[in-house]
């Protein structure tokens, strides 16, 4: 057995796995974390996806002793307890899912995205959502539900940057 | 899916890494991103009886200038080439190829050495790598060694790096002034992976085509220069037709890939047609 010390969702955790674990394991079994779900498990839908160290990674495809050290980030430290991200506001608003499964994981590739293009194009969000499979959605609402948190994002760190002190 | 059991070290530093591989000899595997490895340990198409984790290792990270062209090291990720502003402006071909590897999520783990390493016969990296020509510099615990790309895939899945070698770094040469690139691809639409995948490099002076390199993935067993392409339009004026010309010989002296999203027939016509706009597109570019 190793010993996994790592960070999620903000708070320190230390995991005794063996190396054939999988990130996602950790995470679901370990942790008592669902809302990161796994889907194909060969690192195709997304499904899995959650933050490691600030980038979006597949969870079933990373050994829980590859996270070693990270900071990870799943769906449920998104935002504060009662709150909503504004992706996952948007994703309500728009109708951005249907059944729900795939959401967490187009959430955090979302997330990735927005970090890194503050004002994605239709192209560019669906070429992000490239490794996220919805067999619901159509992905139409989805697109207009990023759209629509990057609009909301945009505003939000406009208002804030005008309220801050000169 | 689970996987077979198996050990796990990360080493600190590359020394340890080459003499963990040493200590547990053909046992060992080399992992990474692990994106191309861990699929296959699941579906147990490969075993593996200790895993050394290089994809820490600062040693193998990196993009600096090397002699006017870059070199990258084996485990920077897709990711960080493609945010890098020094690969931006000296080699836009790897933009231009590496944007369209796997998803987000597999650009942020996967690594270029890892892609070469793997020698998968439908990856993108090794066209671009031949194309480019890239050299790698091999090291083990008894010493170190460069190798061209060309030459350096023996067949899917087959390498010559050596079960006790790591791969440090890829250097890539300047390209000749005013080069165009192009890479152009057929993609099978459910994995993304290549069915025929052409980069070009292509420079004129006075005229003529005074520089061409070719690199053909997807098409064999393992990626290769078309090098009778590239002797046919060398010395050519890189003109519609001496494109089309030298394009009819791109899969000359290749066992083309036959499979049911692409029979040997097709799949050869498909090499024929994407080195033809692969090429026109490079020519267009150079000035």
């Amino acid at each position: 057995m190793e010993s996994v010390a790592l960070v999620v969702n903000g708070v320190a955790r230390t995991v005794e796995v063996e190396p054939r674990r999988l990130l996602v394991q950790l995470i679901r079994e370990d942790l008592g974390l669902t809302g990161t779900h796994v889907g194909c498990d060969t690192s195709q839908c997304g499904a899995c996806t959650v933050h490691m160290d600030g980038v979006a990674v597949k969870s079933c495809t990373v050994l829980a002793v590859q996270a070693d050290g990270s900071s990870v980030t799943t769906i449920e430290g998104m935002a504060p307890e009662g709150g909503l991200h504004p992706l996952q506001a948007a994703f309500w608003e728009k109708h951005g899912l249907q059944c729900g499964f795939c959401t967490p994981g187009m959430i955090m590739t979302a997330a990735d995205l927005l970090a890194s293009d503050t004002d994605p194009d239709d192209d560019a969000i669906r070429h992000a959502l490239e490794g996220n499979f919805c067999r619901c959605t159509g992905y139409h609402n989805i697109v207009a539900a990023i759209r629509e948190a990057a609009n909301k994002m945009q505003v939000g760190a406009a208002t804030s940057a005008e309220g801050a002190p000169r | 899916m689970s996987m077979a059991g198996f050990g796990y070290t990360r080493p600190a530093t590359l020394d340890e890494a080459l003499a963990d591989l040493a200590k547990h000899g053909p046992d060992a595997k080399l992992i990474a991103g692990g994106h191309s490895l861990l699929p296959l340990m699941k579906m147990r198409l490969a075993s593996v009886g200790h895993l050394v984790d290089i994809g820490r290792l600062r040693e193998l990270k990196g993009i600096r200038d090397w002699n006017g062209g870059l070199a990258i090291g084996a485990a920077t990720t897709y990711r960080e080439v493609l945010g890098s502003a020094l690969v931006r402006d000296r080699f836009p071909l790897l933009i231009e190829g590496l944007d369209d590897i796997g998803d987000i999520q597999v650009r942020n783990r996967g690594t270029l050495g890892g892609s070469l390493a793997h020698a998968d016969p439908a990856s993108d990296m090794p066209a671009l790598a031949l194309a480019l020509d890239a050299e790698l510099l091999l090291r083990s615990s008894g010493g170190e060694r460069t190798v061209k790309v060309d030459g350096f895939f023996h067949g899917a899945f087959v390498s010559d790096l050596h079960p006790d070698e790591v791969m440090v770094e890829i250097r890539i040469p300047a390209s000749p002034d005013g080069a165009g690139t192009s890479y152009v691809e057929l993609t099978q639409p459910a994995s993304g992976y290549s069915l025929v995948g052409v980069a070009v490099v292509l420079a004129k002076s006075g005229g003529t085509v005074s520089h061409v390199r070719v690199g053909v993935t997807g098409v064999a067993d393992h990626a290769y220069r078309a090098s009778a392409v590239e002797s046919t339009l060398m010395g050519s004026d890189g003109g519609s037709a001496a494109i089309a010309a030298a394009a009819a010989h791109a899969a000359d002296g290749q066992e083309v890939n036959s499979d049911i999203h692409a029979d040997r027939e097709y799949r050869t016509a498909m090499a024929t047609a994407f080195t033809r706009r692969s090429v026109e597109s490079a020519a267009a570019r150079a000035t």
